[in-house]
């Protein structure tokens, strides 16, 4: 009769918000939607295929790994390898051997995330990682792009997107048509001189809808940019990042980017915007700086890491060998992380400033 | 400046307020039996005075404060003390507690009224309002003559009249400044003497249209010249006291010091109401309005209860569906205790009778992924997530320096945390071991 009384006792607070691990996984992947019908209208139906493929090697290894090997209950319900396979497949290209896309999904799953003791620990984005590890192995195939030329609206004009890797490269990686990456384009060009304003200008359009050539979900900036506001408006992600990145290479191009030219004239803008609509940089600004696991926790550290990565992008892509810095800055930033959130600490009620 | 009546972080939640926001303030019956807790507030126990055996009135001081900081205790019904013992208390412990059972005869005691009040001085205005046992009757139970005391070298130029009422569920102060607002403004009128502010600031949260409506009709006459009321953003903690001070005054406790340190006493709504029927009518704090509530309750409402009055009867006189209740909560869901026993008596600063049908999903063993809701949601500004990773760590040290004290308990973190951590529980687990060793340490200094 004593116990009758007695009930379930919890601590403070009784309720809890209805937000989980696997519903923000799941914005993420609807915010990531847009581009990959993109991909799919820009490069064909293999882009599915390669996504999909990222997707499942990615899936597996983790359910693998806590499954099999760490003999825990799986955790690929929350999703997260789901997104990771997404996001490594959208940085490859299209025309990549899918063996290695099963092994760039496998390294980024098993050695970047679990081996740290998975989701939330992890150092670095684990996608971006895969990515890195790709390029570092397979640096033709990974700089090489196919470019579908079936049912697109417009194209880069003909010195951007004429440029044959194989014959500046003098080794084919791959079958088919392959044309440099707008950025590895413009470093061809800008080094002989033949770039010519107007050229550029004339690729905007064809920059912002994405039918250029490029990884599988880089290249439609539109496409990106709705999937971004999309992950805004569900408070999944601080616009202030992507902001400042993007604004941030903008502004770095606009100023030191044409040494030759005046300050913020015609051609350092058209420079600067040439640069933000390629090279991955929306996809990377939108999603993967966004990443809550690798980057700060505070919105002032989360506000320096983009700022960060703007600027690490620019000297790479500027001074370095490399024309893409996207996804260096990213993974460099990614290691700033730990010190970042150590140092920046949000002035707490009652302490410095105000009485 | 432009004020957007608003702190800086909180967060919004589904306030579950209709079920009871329109149902008026009813009597509840007196009970045959009530027991009276020697601890009903904050500081030192009351002290009995009675013995078994004893005739009581409504009214009668059972037990008297012992100390500076206590607060004396009444029964609320006629009846003879029927035992004196240990009884289980809200909090789950065994508390002294004076049992009373009703005779059925109506004698009342009461204090002579002060119907003058405006001539008294302020000290007896508030040896009024302690001999009455009134307390700070939105959760935390300080004693308000307390708070009211002038503090040697610390100015006091605002009062705030906390009527935020920002946990979900709760209605009583809402019901209260529909039904009593004449009664809040008089005891207002009186804390505003006492305490001599120019200004009383009574802030009640947007989402209560009516209140602010009625309380700002009345607030306007000559009668309550200098009372200001202040509607504020509909969000949770927004009743916080730190929160108040900062969105109303736009000032800071400094860390670690109390509402004076910011020049300001803050006191709750029903505290204001009872000051009135203390000065003015002599009657002690013998019993509250709180709400009982929940999706198992059949009648839930706004009920004036006799303090003392077990839970289980109220829930019983609510029809309250015993085989559905998983969970009694006293207060409400986000600052509120889960009852593990139902037989305790309601208290001064119970607020509310919280039926739960469903238990609070378990938290989970889910990695942080440092996705910043936390940080987000803490109204102090603190890093939750790393308060709670420093305790897993035993980094008691780190904590204290990244202010874990500072913790107002108010729950924002562990409710938005997507990985279901119970943050707030390591929290506040690290808190009690560092005031442990505090008092520890000083302990050993003594020796
Ligand atoms: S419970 Fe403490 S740490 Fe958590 S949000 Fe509230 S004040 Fe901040
Ligand atoms: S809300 Fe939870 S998961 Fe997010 S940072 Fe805070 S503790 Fe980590």
């Amino acid at each position: 009769m004593e116990n009758e009384n007695l009930l379930h006792i919890s601590f403070s607070p009784h309720i809890r918000g209805t937000q989980t691990i696997t519903k923000i996984m799941l914005d993420v992947i609807i915010a990531l939607i847009p581009a990959l019908i993109a991909s799919v209208l820009i490069f064909g139906l293999r882009a599915l295929l390669m996504t999909l493929a990222a997707v499942a090697a990615a899936v597996t290894t983790e359910h693998i790994i806590s499954v099999f090997l760490l003999k825990k209950k799986t955790t690929v319900g929350d999703l997260s390898a789901v997104v990771t396979g997404m996001l490594l497949a959208f940085n490859l290209p299209v025309a990549i051997n899918p063996a290695m896309t099963i092994l760039g999904a496998v390294f980024a799953i098993a050695i970047v995330k679990c081996a740290f003791g998975g989701l939330g620990f992890n150092f670095m984005n684990p996608a971006l990682a895969g990515r890195a590890f790709l390029l570092a192995s397979y640096p033709m195939a990974m700089t090489g792009s196919i470019f579908a030329r079936s049912g697109y609206l417009g194209k880069l004009p003909e010195n951007l997107s004429g440029i044959n890797i194989d014959a500046i490269s003098g080794a084919s990686a791959i079958d088919g048509i392959s044309t440099a990456t707008p950025l590895v384009a413009i470093k061809i060009i800008q080094a002989v001189k033949t770039i010519e304003l107007t050229d550029l200008q004339d690729s905007f359009y064809s920059l912002f809808i994405g039918n250029i050539g490029g990884t599988i979900g880089e290249t439609s900036v539109l496409a990106l940019l709705l999937g971004g506001i999309y992950l805004i408006y569900r408070g999944i992600i601080n616009p202030v990042v992507p902001a400042l990145y993007i604004g941030g290479v903008f502004l770095l191009y606009l100023i030191f980017g044409q040494t030759d030219v005046s300050f913020f004239s015609g051609t350092a803008f058209t420079v600067a915007m040439f640069q933000i609509l390629s090279g991955g940089l929306f996809l990377g600004a939108f999603f993967m700086a966004t990443d809550m696991t690798t980057t700060p926790i505070t919105a002032k550290g989360q506000a320096i890491f983009a700022a960060g990565c703007a600027i690490i992008t620019f000297i790479i892509r500027e001074f370095g060998g490399y024309p893409e810095g996207c996804s260096y800055s990213i993974l460099l930033m990614n290691l700033f992380t730990p010190l970042i959130d150590k140092c920046v600490k949000p002035r707490v009620y009652g302490t410095g400033r105000k009485r | 400046m432009f004020n957007k009546w608003t702190f800086e972080g909180g967060i919004h939640i589904p306030y579950n307020k209709r079920l009871t926001q329109s149902l008026p303030i009813e009597n509840y019956p007196l009970p045959q039996k009530i027991v009276v807790p020697v601890l009903m507030h904050i500081g030192a126990p009351a002290k009995v005075v009675v013995k078994v055996g004893d005739n009581v009135s409504k009214g009668q001081c059972v037990a008297e404060a012992d100390g500076f900081v206590s607060s004396p205790a009444f029964s609320s019904i006629s009846g003879i003390v029927s035992s004196i013992g240990m009884f289980k208390h809200i909090s789950g412990k065994l508390v002294t507690g004076v049992e009373i059972t009703a005779d059925g005869r109506n004698d009342e005691l009461r204090f002579e009224p002060i119907k003058n009040w405006r001539e008294q001085s302020p000290s007896i205005l508030m040896r009024r309002i302690g001999d009455c046992g009134i307390v700070g009757m939105g959760g935390a139970g300080f004693p308000t003559q307390v708070k009211l005391l002038p503090h040697r070298d610390k100015k006091v130029n605002a009062l705030i009249i906390n009527a935020a009422e920002c946990e979900p569920y709760l209605t009583t102060d809402h019901r209260l400044m529909l039904e009593e607002t004449d009664k809040i403004l008089k005891g207002v009128k009186i804390l505003q003497k006492i305490l001599s502010v120019r200004y009383v600031f009574i802030s009640i949260e947007k989402n209560k249209t009516d209140a602010i409506y009625v309380m700002k009709k009345k607030a306007t006459t000559k009668e309550y010249y200098g009372i200001k009321i202040i509607p504020l953003e509909t969000k949770y903690p927004q009743g916080g006291e730190k929160q108040l001070i900062s969105t109303v005054l736009n000032r800071e406790v400094p860390s670690g010091k109390l509402p004076i340190d910011a020049a300001c006493v803050v006191l709750n709504v029903a505290s204001a109401a009872a000051v009135c029927d203390a000065v003015l009518e002599g009657i002690p704090l013998t019993e509250r309005v709180i709400t009982v509530t929940g999706n198992a309750v059949k009648r839930p409402g706004n009920y004036i209860v006799p303090i003392g009055t077990y839970v289980k009867e109220i829930l019983e006189y609510c029809r309250t569906d015993f085989s559905k209740i998983k969970k009694v909560i006293a207060g409400g869901p986000m600052m509120g205790k889960s009852l593990p026993d139902i037989c305790v008596p309601v208290m001064k600063q119970t607020s509310g009778l919280l039926v739960l049908d469903t238990i609070t999903p378990s938290y989970s063993k889910n990695n942080c992924i440092n996705c910043g809701n936390c940080v987000k949601a803490c109204s102090i500004h603190l890093v939750p997530s790393l308060l709670a990773k420093y305790f897993e760590k035993d980094m008691y040290e780190e904590a204290l320096k990244r202010n874990v004290m500072d913790c107002m308990e108010c729950g924002c973190c562990s409710y938005v945390c997507p990985a279901k951590i119970n943050i707030l529980h390591r929290i506040r687990t690290c808190k009690s071991y560092i005031t442990q060793k505090r008092a520890k340490e000083s302990l050993t200094q003594v020796k």
